[in-house]
């Protein structure tokens, strides 16, 4: 029922995850092109994926949503293929494709019978140089993205919030900047603008191909050699430094009003440090300090003093992104019983958290979700194409293959020590950003039917 | 480098497709109840599905919702253990359980550890056979679904859905939310709750798929121990759905740039002689993927929509043709003429050659690659069992898809498709729409 609560606010349960190593193997070609192959027969079938080290907060200013912008292009035409062929030939092959951008990367992945994994590379590999910006078609996509941007965030208050949310917490850094692009300034992305982003960033060596499923990794090697080696690596590669923030020293309030908000929530924001590589151990020891506090279900701190002994909440949570190229955000959400005004709920979050860091953790909990993360390297082994998904990410975060295989054993080692320290780094007096989420204060009438 | 790729292109268009490898025991528990199962031991968990056929339309009109929030409630405490101890004992032993309703019918998912089975399986037969229903529980779930229904009520997406129902249903109730009201939701009572539990979730109606590391001798025992208690018999299902909704716009004022269309008519029973027709012909109007006919004519073309799709429900008793889109307000009455124009053609003239071979290279090449995780599997099982399908249909359904033949297309284009009677509900505020019937 919670998390059917949470989807319907937009405020989605994120499971634990520290994924088994498997039977994983990593090289590079010649070219600097970085493989992972991870091997699993049970099915027929192979995920390929290719990552761009790219995404929203490498943008040049003023270009917001190019990144993704050009992802969408990507499945225009070639000097090979026509517009549209390339999803055309995966789906005549039994395939689905598809793409997707986050502020770290851009990645484009198939899923395929494992005998076509030759075909896919070889139109992988051709769009990685050879894909053609044609004035007309940039057009017509880009009237697709901004219909995208008003499905998916003008259309939803709770989009709208966090977007506000990201904007008010990063001062300088462009992770405050979305995805999908502010809408006055994806109107005026232009073909020149994508042909540029793509020249710079869409290489051999700032690229990673993943493929997971029915395949060794000497099968890998060779169709990878045949079919992206011979594109020459990128000689003026750009480092990827972004603006970066200033020391956060005032707090910051959003309120955002909005007649299409039906159960109004507050939302508390800071910055935190991120996995690093060769530093993962204050990352690991916040992942458990989000779930003690805020984690799955009812048994996390937040949701049951307020859910359930003192019921002044129907949801609190909180929420830690660990996995970033750049430090992000740890956030606390409480969306109160109707008719308890938000400063009220604000307090209650600040009430826990205080109860929390003078109380200590409650030792059973802390050693349920230890037993839950060692189970999680099981359960990830059931689905191959979430492995290569999250290698993807953390690769292209910044990590290597030590520190992502390193990683389920970081978390083994936290002790409840490890987190109250953490805790109280994170919690004691920060800076952050309050935002509630408000209904218009002469409340509409129902939306009917 | 063209030539060279389209040869491998036509290679292997010409290649079979991948076969299932999956092999599917049909196992009876000593107790009699039938389930079927994928044994794989390569990781050491199982993954279980039970589907009780009958779901949310078992509830009276006056109790609507309930068994939505009885199966909200499943989790909220079993046997000697209230619900944050519950919780707490799932949590220890890392198993997973979950917990949901549908229309037509109510799903149990488990996961569960080889290292203890045992226990999570005393964990899920309690949560079955005996929830307490406390009545702490009771009012916490109850203020959640609450939420939920205020939520909906300001989501364009759910009220579309929901306005085309009531639309269609008349008094039947698939034309109400599973949710229920706020007004039936508030007067829930613990009688009603007790009384959807034992309509819901009865031995007659059981569907069990299991997929990972268990035995069939094993699985037996595990589901007889789990389901053991359970009434036999449910109370009678309704009757199938009369579609009253005839062709037309229906718009209903909502403050976004954006409006969402749910369009349809009604659609084929899944056992129907053209059903597979039906199938690859919806494949090929709406179907996943970036190649139908709407995504191109819509979305790839004209650059009107992010994303548009139709999809044959198998809703038991009364099955559809339904798509949805969102268009900004200025395009979106632009985007459903295109809609009735793909309709309108497809019913006259039919799919080419090239749109049938290539919706069906897309088919039987895709279906292989679903058995892929014992979770996805267990879900496959349960699903076949529900559509009254027997085992060899994994081996032989891509052989039925691959017997549509164009005629058979166009036949059953010009009997499903009917632009005339499609109707349009859309929720923004559309420019240029006149609402019609």
């Amino acid at each position: 029922m919670l998390n059917r609560l949470a989807l319907a606010l937009g405020l989605t349960l994120t499971p634990i995850m520290a994924q088994a190593a498997g039977d994983v193997v990593e090289f590079f070609l010649d070219n600097g092109m970085q493989v992972v192959v991870i091997t699993d027969d049970r099915a027929p079938a192979v995920t390929h994926m290719v990552w761009y080290r790219v995404g929203a907060a490498d943008e040049l200013p003023g270009q917001s949503g190019i990144a993704h912008f050009v992802e969408h292009l990507m499945f225009k035409a070639t000097d090979d293929i026509a517009s549209g062929e390339f999803s055309a030939v995966v789906e005549a092959n039994g395939g689905s494709d598809n793409a997707f951008t986050s502020w770290d990367y851009t990645g484009y992945f198939q899923r395929i019978a494992a005998d076509r994994l030759g075909l896919m590379m070889q139109m992988e590999a051709d769009r990685m140089r050879d894909i053609i910006f044609d004035p007309v078609e940039v057009a017509t996509e880009r009237s697709v993205i901004l219909e995208e941007r008003a499905q998916r965030t003008d259309s939803s208050a709770g989009a709208l919030f966090n977007e506000q949310m990201r904007a008010a917490l990063f001062l300088n850094h462009p992770y405050g900047v979305p995805i999908i692009g502010w809408r006055h300034e994806m109107e005026a992305l232009s073909r020149d603008d994508a042909q540029a982003f793509h020249d710079v960033w869409y290489h051999p060596n700032n690229a990673i191909l993943i493929v997971a499923g029915d395949v060794t990794a000497e099968e890998v090697r060779a169709l990878a050699e045949e079919h992206y080696g011979p594109i020459p690596a990128s000689p003026s590669l750009p480092p990827r430094a972004r603006p970066t923030e200033p020391p956060h020293i005032a707090n910051r309030r959003v309120s955002f009003t909005d007649e299409r908000v039906a159960n109004p929530y507050v939302s508390i924001q800071m910055l935190a440090p991120v996995r690093e590589p060769g530093d993962q151990a204050e990352a690991a020891a916040l992942v458990i300090l989000a779930e003690l506090l805020g984690g799955g279900g009812q048994t996390s701190l937040l949701a049951r003093r307020l859910q359930v002994e003192e019921e002044r909440s129907l949801f609190a949570a909180a929420y830690y992104d660990s996995t970033s190229f750049d430090p992000s955000g740890f956030s606390l959400v409480n969306v109160p019983v109707p008719g308890l005004p938000l400063e009220e709920a604000e307090a209650d979050l600040w009430r826990i958290i205080d109860d929390f860091l003078s109380e200590g953790i409650d030792t059973a909990h802390f050693a349920r979700i230890k037993f839950q993360i060692a189970a999680s390297e099981i359960y990830e082994e059931d689905s191959t194409q979430g492995l290569a998904r999250r290698w993807g990410m953390e690769l292209t975060t910044g990590l290597g293959l030590a520190d992502i295989e390193s990683w389920p054993e970081i978390l083994a080692a936290v002790t409840p020590e490890d987190v109250m320290d953490a805790a109280r780094r994170l919690l004691t007096d920060p800076v952050h950003v309050t935002g509630h989420l408000m209904r218009p204060a002469a409340a509409t009438a129902e939306i009917s039917q | 480098m063209i030539k060279r790729l389209i040869v491998a292109a036509f290679a292997a268009f010409f290649a079979l497709p991948a076969t299932a490898t999956i092999e599917i025991d049909e196992v009876t528990s000593p107790g009699g109840i039938s389930a079927w199962l994928v044994e794989d031991s390569s990781i050491p968990f199982v993954a279980l599905e039970f589907w009780f056929v009958g779901g949310a339309t078992l509830d009276a009109p006056a109790a609507r919702g309930a068994t939505y929030m009885m199966m909200g409630l499943l989790e909220e405490g079993a046997g000697d253990l209230n619900a944050q101890d519950y919780a707490a004992a799932v949590e220890g032993l890392a198993a997973s359980f979950s917990f949901d309703s549908y229309r037509d019918a109510v799903v149990v998912s488990a996961r569960m550890l080889t290292q203890n089975r045992d226990a999570a399986a005393d964990l899920l037969r309690a949560a079955i056979t005996t929830p307490r229903f406390d009545q702490d529980a009771i009012e916490r779930v109850r203020g959640q679904v609450l939420a939920i229904i205020q939520s909906d009520a300001r989501d364009p997406e759910e009220i579309a859905a929901a306005t085309f129902n009531a639309l269609a249903y008349g008094d039947h109730p698939y034309a109400f939310s599973q949710e229920g009201t706020a007004e039936t939701v508030t007067g829930l009572t613990l009688d009603d709750i007790v009384a959807a539990h034992g309509a819901a979730l009865t031995r007659d109606r059981v569907i069990v798929g299991a997929a990972g590391d268990i035995s069939a001798a094993e699985l037996g025992q595990l589901i007889d121990h789990i389901l053991g208690d359970l009434p036999q018999t449910a109370p009678p299902r309704p009757d199938p759905a009369d579609f009253a909704l005839r062709g037309g716009i229906t718009v209903v004022d909502f403050p976004s740039p954006q409006s969402v269309a749910y369009f349809g008519h009604e659609g084929i029973d899944r056992d129907d002689p053209d059903f597979f027709a039906a199938f690859v012909l919806n494949q090929i109007l709406g179907g996943g993927g970036f190649r139908s006919r709407l995504m191109g004519e819509v979305r790839e073309k004209r650059g009107l929509t992010y994303g548009i799709g139709s999809f044959l429900s198998l809703a038991d008793l009364s099955p559809g043709l339904l798509g949805q889109f969102s268009s900004s307000n200025d395009l979106v009455g632009q985007a459903i003429d295109v809609v009735k124009e793909q309709w309108a053609d497809l019913a006259t003239n039919g799919v080419t050659q090239e749109e049938r071979d290539a919706a069906i290279r897309y088919m039987t090449g895709e279906y292989p690659l679903r058995f892929d995780g014992n979770a996805t599997i267990a879900g496959i099982l349960a699903a076949m069992q529900s559509d009254d399908i027997p085992v060899d249909y994994v081996t032989n359904r891509n052989a039925y898809v691959e017997a549509v033949t164009l005629e058979d297309l166009r036949r059953v284009a010009a009997r499903l498709l009917r632009p005339d009677d499609l109707h349009f509900v859309v929720v923004g505020q559309p420019q240029g729409l006149s609402p019609g019937n």
